[in-house]
């Protein structure tokens, strides 16, 4: 495979697999780091790549699962650090932070999730993939997937109502 | 789109059991102004979801450098060691031949002693012959 070919298959996702990783490892270095290690194996399979039936959900579950490493690695570590790295968000994603506080609770929020319900809701809610679809990329059954799925959007829907009735600010 | 829509998607959007399509249906409600007042509370949630979804990755894809890297230095390598081992081999010769010299010069050199010490005796000559004029003179 040429490297424009490759481009264009990588191309309509690597945004995706970069969010992903935003949603796992939070500050946006480290995500993008990953993003591109995981572009780069990628790159160093090409040549068996017209294999795999569907590279785009080969992309994301190699992201889950280096993202998870790199997790776990550091479990110990300056993962808090991450937290204060926080508000080093993208230009346009941060103007739009300030004009709306919401967004900033959304993503603490979510951030305050146990991964798997993390993962299932990126998956899902911003990403739109399909039941199946999830299920194959986490290694997860149908059932574990909607009680994941639902829990995460419950807990969302409960921290949102406590902030809501709390007035905002 | 119906309110009473609305709420029943949402409730089954809670029990994970709507669909992609009712979903974008949510999504697509909590993006227009006017929400039920009490749906307020879900609208940042729905509107997080498309935002996040702009978020893109604008790093360059650095491809190929790897591979390219190593073949190149392997080339560099060979090159080095064949230079190494042509020029190693003449420095080896012109340090043998050196030596060679050397080794003749001492022999010279001693050859040329020896000469200069025969040489030496043979001075003594010239002082007989310098005292037979003497002798020679006086009569």
């Amino acid at each position: 495979m040429k490297q424009t070919e490759f481009l264009n298959v990588v191309m309509p996702f690597k945004d995706k697999l970069y969010r992903m990783a935003k949603r796992l490892l939070v500050s946006r270095e480290e995500a993008e780091d990953a993003t591109q290690e995981i572009l780069l194996k990628l790159w160093s399979k090409n040549e068996s790549m017209g294999e795999y039936k569907n590279v785009e959900a080969f992309a994301m579950t190699m992201t889950k699962n280096f993202c998870l490493d790199r997790l776990k690695s550091k479990q110990a570590g300056n993962l808090k650090l991450v937290h204060s790295n926080y508000t080093d968000e993208n230009v346009s994603l941060q103007r739009q932070l300030e004009a709306e506080d919401s967004i900033g609770w959304m993503e603490r929020i979510m951030e305050d999730l146990p991964e798997q319900q993390k993962m299932v809701l990126q998956l899902r809610d911003v990403e739109q993939y399909e039941f199946e679809e999830i299920c194959d990329l986490l290694d997860m059954k149908p059932t574990a997937v909607r009680v994941a799925l639902s829990r995460a959007r419950k807990t969302v829907r409960e921290e949102l109502t406590k902030k809501h009735s709390y007035g905002i600010g | 789109m119906e309110l009473v829509n609305i709420e029943k998607i949402l409730e089954k959007y809670f029990e994970a059991t709507s669909t992609v399509d009712e979903e974008r249906k949510l999504r697509e409600y909590f993006a227009q102004d006017s929400v039920a007042p009490h749906l307020e509370q879900y609208r940042p949630m729905f509107n997080y979801f498309s935002i996040a979804k702009e978020e893109r990755y604008t790093k360059q894809v650095p491809l190929k450098p790897r591979v390219n890297y190593y073949k190149w230095l392997s080339v560099a390598a060979a090159v080095v060691l064949t230079f190494g081992i042509y020029f190693g081999k003449q420095y080896q010769e012109r340090k043998e031949a050196e030596y060679a010299y050397q080794e003749t010069k001492k022999a010279f050199e001693l050859l040329a002693e020896n000469f200069g010490r025969g040489t030496e005796k043979v001075a003594y000559l010239k002082e007989f012959e310098a005292a037979r004029e003497k002798i020679y003179n006086n009569n």
